[in-house]
């Protein structure tokens, strides 16, 4: 896995890239975590574009800064789910607590 | 292609060994009328089930084993995963959706597992281990529709 991240608008914008399972949750979390600590950001946009797979273990990780950011009255806006990803993401119930948008454009846009 | 097929993988248990196991599970059963998006779903139940053992079964001990047992017969596909680790006391509980022993988990490898197959068995005995058995059927599956999707 590979990750990116840049911030526009108050959002942090993390691209990840690969397979999200249990070798980088890890390493996903605590970068995750440093970015949140650091950056004066209030909401989060993951762009799933360029993830193939990802399973209840890279969910537990979003599950985990949703809590944090909505805490303090962010949101969670999720981005370029493939099929199979958003097979996983609408069975876990986190498609139904977050925002999704076909593309991270079409989101920053309409985030207030 | 013969009726009947077999295969078996044992891998240390290292969270590493996720992809590979996952890739090399769904290309066994890609031989028969699986379509892409069944495909994935055996590469979740694997994730999730290989992840259990590794994390829960083992702590995340590095040195300990898991295996990987897959049979085709016919339309049919069968999995077992399987870990010589620290069991399950309360396998109801343990597979109730949410039902997690540790913090920052949904919960969910069991939820999954159930979802994407037609069977699930788990058999676990407190300090020997846990078996994890899955069935799928790629019965309903024309030649054509696996081609095309
Ligand atoms: N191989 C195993 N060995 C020992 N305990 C296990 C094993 N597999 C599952 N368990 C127990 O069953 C519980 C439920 O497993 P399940 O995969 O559904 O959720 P989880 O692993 O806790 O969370 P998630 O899979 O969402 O990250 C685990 O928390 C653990 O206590
Ligand atoms: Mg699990």
């Amino acid at each position: 896995m590979q990750l990116h991240t840049s911030i526009e608008n108050h959002t942090l914008v993390i691209n990840l890239y690969g397979d999200i399972d249990m070798s980088v949750t890890e390493n996903l979390r605590s970068t995750l975590e440093e970015k949140l600590d650091n950056e004066p950001v209030s909401n989060l946009l993951i762009d799933l574009s360029n993830v193939e797979f990802i399973d209840s273990s890279g969910l537990g990780v979003i599950l985990g800064r949703y809590n944090r950011i909505t805490r303090s009255g962010g949101k969670v806006i999720l981005t370029g789910l493939k099929p199979q990803v958003r097979n996983v993401m609408e069975l876990s119930g986190l498609l139904r607590i977050m925002e999704e948008y076909s593309s991270t454009g079409e989101a920053l846009s309409n985030i207030s | 292609m013969a009726t009947s097929n077999q295969l078996t993988i044992e891998f240390s248990s290292l969270s590493e060994n996720l992809s590979f196991a996952r890739v090399a599970v769904a290309a066994f059963a890609s031989q028969i009328n699986f379509t892409m998006h069944e495909l994935e779903e055996i590469k979740v139940m694997v994730s999730e089930a290989v992840s259990n053992s590794i994390t829960h079964g083992y702590n995340n001990s590095p040195d300990e084993k898991v295996k990987i047992n897959a049979v085709i017969q016919g339309q049919n596909f069968h999995l077992e995963i399987e870990d010589y680790g620290c069991g399950i006391e309360d396998i109801e509980q343990a597979m109730e959706p949410a039902y997690s022993t540790s913090e920052e988990r949904m919960g969910l490898g069991f939820v999954f597992m159930q979802s994407f197959s037609e069977y699930m068995n788990i058999d676990s005995v407190p300090e020997k281990g846990t078996k994890v058995t899955l069935s799928k059927s790629a019965a309903s599956n024309t030649e054509k529709n696996y081609v095309t999707n």
